[in-house]
Formats: structure tokens, sequence, C-alpha cells
């Protein structure tokens, strides 16, 4: 058993507060991904696991142990770095070995250990290679495999994509996804990329600032986040942003962008929202799939609106368009036959049940 | 065919205009000469050694062309290593300075490794100290030196002037503060994440150091110990002030103090004996030069 818990935890450089209060409960075999902007945090806290940092402040207990003060060998853990940090003079069996050897580990078992790993990474016809003679897969596979052979409680991954070029990053993600499948040891795993994060983990943990912003699967945070921040940083086109305001009229709560454009808000919203009619600094937040071009029959919640195109940027299966509500740039995804013309009035359609209401002084989604 | 089209119709290019292969050429014929002069300036020395140390005494003291031998012997050769004086001083300085470079690579190995990787309070400013130390003369150094062995035999009994071993404990002052600045150099080019994985996978500091960064580094140590060794090898200040026994003179004292007898100078040993004082530096440079270059510029361009 092999859960992580981070209770109240506090990094401080010199008078910088790097990590400002973390609490996080990971379960066992979860795989876990902390994503977020530079300097938000994430690789600070995943040190802090590994024991590679010392703790200001807080607790972190591994399988139920608090760790505070245990040096990072003793922790039962492995990492993997994102240059691989593969010990240049050893080969690759050597390499995988070398924490077990150091652990005394008889030398049957240590060759069946690293055999086994290699067969789940497919890497055991380049056991006698030296890593200078290794791809950057290859190099990742191997420092994946040093991690696998250790057999320990949790495993950490510090940006482990991020040296490799983009089909790669691609393979080695679902190359991860089978291993953590295969092998089930809880996981702890640091990227600044939101679609390694959404694809591999069970949770993700939205950091920025020092702070967690937000934890919850990957579709929670997609179609409910909780800040505005969180909104902004998952999915890709992110979340258009349009400054509105909120208007009671006739009994009906109507969202109103511009002098021109208001929608009615959804039924199932309209108690929810209505405290907040008339307050300045509201945000609409709507994805760009929820801004389509129109069709002939409408689905609740569903309004037409008329915008002149600014750029079309066709990506084959959709084509993105862009144009300015209010000052505000808004991007939406139609059809690639659907006729989208730069500078040109188009006829699209907002898809309001899936809106988010975002108090912009709060950074808060309502 | 694109090719062809362009050539055709593109004018001729005037031949004054310069082009990288006449400038690289040109760049190539001015460093041959410059070489070629440099090592005729720095094989001339060693040439007139051996000339001279292949002389008889009479031919020596003949006015004849000083850069021909006309009836080479080895005599010089056949009494230097016959005589038992000089035998004492190769002994000696094989000694001291093989020593040398144990008590120094043991020091400036681990110290290097403690100020590049255990970030300590004033870490910093002591590694640029150690540089310091490097930068101050021996000439400057012997005197207070001596002073101190003096000290240290008038309070415990323990002679130390006079002794050929004093060379082990003196030129360290000389070796350890230079090695460690390489090694320094060399650990800290070595990316942080290595020494952390280690740690990970259960390495204590000792073991990160002996079966990582000394691997790993072992160009740049080669570099440290062939300019260690060379520099005990060399050593003439200390050892001068030092001793004055016959028994007790290392290599590059004891040709000069033993061949020199007042004003007489016995210029065929004293060749045959510098020719042989040369040899095992050049043989260990010949060896590791490989490394050497290797080792000089990692710590050039990182560090």
């Amino acid at each position: 058993m092999a859960q992580v818990t981070l209770r109240q935890v506090i990094k401080k450089y010199d008078e910088v507060l790097a990590v400002r209060g973390v609490d996080l409960d990971i379960a066992d075999k979860e795989f876990i991904v902390l994503v977020g902007p530079s300097g938000c945090g994430k690789s600070t806290t995943l040190r802090m696991i590994a024991g590679l940092e010392e703790i200001t402040g807080g607790d972190i207990a591994i399988g139920g142990d608090v760790v505070n003060d245990v040096p990072p060998k003793d922790r039962d853990i492995a990492m993997v770095f994102q240059n691989y940090a593969l010990y240049p003079h050893m080969n690759v069996y050597e390499n995988m070995s070398f924490g077990l050897k150091l652990k005394k580990t008889p030398k049957a078992e240590i060759d069946q250990r690293v055999r086994a790993a290699a067969g789940i990474l497919d890497i055991t016809e380049l056991l006698d290679r030296k890593p200078k003679q290794l791809s950057g897969g290859q190099r990742q596979r191997v420092a994946m495999g040093r991690a696998i052979v250790r057999d320990p409680k949790v495993f950490l991954f510090d940006e482990p994509l991020s040296n490799l070029d983009a089909k790669l990053r691609v393979q080695m993600r679902t190359e991860i996804k089978k291993v953590h499948q295969k092998v089930r040891t809880t996981t702890v795993y640091v990227t600044h990329d939101q679609v390694e994060a959404m694809t591999l983990a069970d949770r993700v943990v939205v950091m920025n600032a020092g702070l967690i912003e937000q934890v919850g699967t990957p579709n929670d945070l997609y179609h409910s986040p909780a800040t505005k921040f969180v909104a902004g940083f998952i999915g890709s086109p992110a979340m258009n942003f349009i400054p509105c305001q909120l208007e009671q009229a006739a009994g009906a709560l109507r969202v109103r962008l511009s002098d021109k454009l208001s929608f009615p808000v959804p039924d199932g919203r309209t108690a929810r929202y209505t405290p907040h009619v008339g307050k300045p600094s509201l945000v609409l937040g709507l994805r760009p799939e929820h801004i389509a071009e129109t069709r002939p029959h409408a689905e609740p919640n569903q309004h037409d609106f008329e915008q002149v195109i600014e750029v079309v940027e066709p990506m084959g299966m959709e084509t993105l368009v862009y144009f300015t509500i209010a000052g505000a740039e808004v991007c939406g995804r139609v059809a690639p036959n659907a006729g989208a013309t730069a500078e040109q009035a188009m006829k699209l359609r907002a898809d309001l049940s899936n809106m988010h209401l975002i108090d912009d002084v709060t950074g808060k989604v309502l | 065919m694109a090719n062809a089209a362009i050539a055709a119709g593109a004018p001729a290019r005037p031949a004054s205009y310069g082009s990288i292969s006449r400038d690289r050429r040109w760049a190539l014929r001015w460093s041959y000469f410059f070489l070629t002069l440099f090592a005729i300036f720095f094989l001339m020395p060693p040439f007139y050694m051996l000339i001279t140390a292949l002389k008889s005494k009479e031919e020596i003291a003949a006015i004849t062309n000083p850069w021909w031998v006309s009836a080479p012997t080895l005599s010089n050769f056949i009494e230097l290593l016959t005589q038992n004086a000089y035998l004492t001083f190769f002994r000696n300085s094989a000694i001291v300075s093989i020593s040398v470079v144990i008590v120094t690579m043991l020091i400036s190995v681990i110290a290097a490794f403690s100020l590049a990787r255990m970030k300590f309070w004033g870490s910093a400013t002591l590694a640029t100290g150690v540089f310091l130390t490097y930068l101050i003369p021996d000439t400057l150094l012997f005197i207070p030196l001596f002073k101190m062995m003096a000290w240290v035999r008038d309070t415990t009994g323990i002679e130390l002037i006079n002794n050929w071993w004093t060379m082990v404990i003196l030129y360290p002052t000389l070796t350890v503060p230079f090695c460690t600045w390489i090694m320094i150099g060399y650990f800290a080019s070595i990316p942080k994440e290595l020494d952390e994985a280690a740690l990970i996978d259960g390495a204590t500091w000792i073991q990160t150091l002996t079966k990582i960064f000394i691997p790993v580094a072992l160009p740049g140590i080669i570099a440290a110990t062939i300019f260690c060794f060379t520099v005990s090898w060399a050593q003439f200040l200390y050892p001068l002030a030092f001793t004055t026994s016959t028994t007790e003179l290392v290599l590059p004292v004891g040709i000069v103090t033993t061949l020199i007898k007042g004003d007489v100078f016995n210029w065929g040993q004293i060749m045959a004996g510098a020719l042989l004082g040369a040899a095992p530096p050049l043989i260990i440079y010949a060896f590791l030069m490989d490394y050497y270059i290797a080792g000089l510029t990692a710590g050039a361009t990182k560090g």
C-alpha cells in the first residue's frame, strides 16, 4: 500500500515562497499528474516528495509514514528525470541494476528483475549498450526501466517527455500509460503540458503560484473548472473569456456581451446566477467547440448570432474561426465545409448549456 | 537540370574575390609557419642536450660545431648510471612525485567534490579561496614554510629539514589548489540529476563519488594527475632550500649541485642526467595525451 499524503506543505527559498501550503491525498495505485505553468511549484512539490528538497513546513507521508526527515534512499521511491540522468559510464544493464546492487540484492534476483523490466519496456536487446549509443526515446525507456526494476512504492516523473520530439512524445505517453497499467504503482507525474496531463492522469492537480487550484479527473477539470485559471489552462484552443453583464429583463435572466448581443441564461442556472445580477467584472466562459456554425434545428439553449470572421485556420477535421466580441478575441470551431471566410459575416451558434460564469475579481467560477 | 540552367545564366565570378577555401588555405599556411617556428624554438634545447650528452669530455671542450657529434659515445650515460648518487636522486624524485600525486589526488578529488556538490555555508568563498592560494608564488612561500618546518622540529623534535620526504608535505601546497580547482570545474559540469539519481538509487555521498563522479570525471582526474606529477617532478626551489645532503636530494637539484664542482661544469653528465630526468614525464604524457587534451578542453568550456 502506498498512498502519498501532503499536509500543508510549504517550501521557502530564502524569502520566496515557492509552495504555499499544499494539501493532497494520492491513493494507492493512482496516477496523479501535477500540471501548471513554469514556476508554479509543481516540480518543487515533486522534489519534496522525493526528498531532494527539504520541506519548510507541513508533513509528507508515504504509505502512512511521515517521511519529512527521511533521506531519499530510504523513502522507497524511484524518479525519472527530464534529462534521463543515466550514468554515462555504465551500460543499460548496469544502469538498471545500480540501485539493486547498492541494496546488496542477490545477483540472480537482480538479473531476473532487470530482464523482466527490460521485457516490459522492450529494451532487452539494448542491455549491453552505453547511454550515448541510444536515441532519446530509448534513453527515456531505460530511465523508466531503472525505476521499474527497483519496484518502489512510488514512481516520480519530472517532465520526462519534454526532451523528446513531438511525435515521440505522443508515443512515449502511451507507453507510460501502458507501463502503469502493467505495474500499477502509485505515480506522481509533473508536466507543463495539459494534453499530457489529461491523457495520462487518473486525477489532475492544477497548480498555480505555489497553490493547488483544483484537483479532479480530467473530465471534471474540463467540464466543471473551479477557477478561471483552470478553465483557461485546460483545453486547447483555450476557453474564450468574454466580459459580460447579467441582466434581469421581463422575468428572464440574460447575459449581455455587447449592446447588440445577449443570450438567455439556461433555465437550470437562473437560480444560481440570480444573486450576481448587476455585478461588474463578470466574464462569460465558453469553449471553442460550443461556438459552431448554425444548423437548421436548434437544441434548447442554443442561440444563433452573426459575426464578422477575422481569421480562419483550417485544421483538417475542423476549422477554427476567430472574431471579436466587445474587445475580446473569441475562437469558434466550425465544420470544414461550413464556408467560413475571413472578413465576411457568418452565422454562428452558441451552446449556452455549457457556459461558465466567472467572477473576474475572485477568479472563481460561479 | 535547374543547376545547369543557373550555371549557364550566371555571370562568371571575378577571380579576385576571396573564397572560403582560399581563406582557409592561407590560414592553414600561416598556422603551419608559426607552428614550425615554435616547434624549432622549443625543440632546440632538448636537441642541444642530446648532442652534448653524446659527446666525450674532450669533444665538448674542443672548438667544434656545437650542433654535431663527430664521435658519439654513451660514456656520460654509463658514468652517470653507475654513480650511486644519481640513482638516489632518481629514486627520491620518483618516490616523492608518486607520493605527492597520491596525496594530492586524495585531497583534491574529495575537496572538489564537496565544494562542487555539497552546498554548505561558505563553500563558494572556500572554492575561490582555494584558487587564490594557487596564485601565491612559491618564491614567496618557501621562507615562511622553512620557518614552520624549523618550528615543528624545535617543538616536536621531528626533523623536517634536509629530508627528502619533507617534499611530500611541501609539494601539495602547490599541487592541491590547482588540482582542486580543475576538479571543481570538472565536477560542476556533471549534471545535477546524476547525483540525485544516485541518491535516490540508494548511494551514499561516498558511493556517489566513487561509483559515479570519479568514473565520469576520469579524463579530468587524469589531466590533474599529469599536472601534479609534472609539477612535483620539476620542482626546484623547495628541494634547493630544504635539502642539502647528497642522499636527500631530488633529481633537478641533485644534478645541479653534484655535477657542478666549483667552477667545473661536467656538461656531458649534466645533459645526460637532464635527458634521463625528462623521460618519465614525457612517457606519461605520451600515454595519456588523449585524456589530457580531453580533460583540458572540458575544463575550459564548463566550470
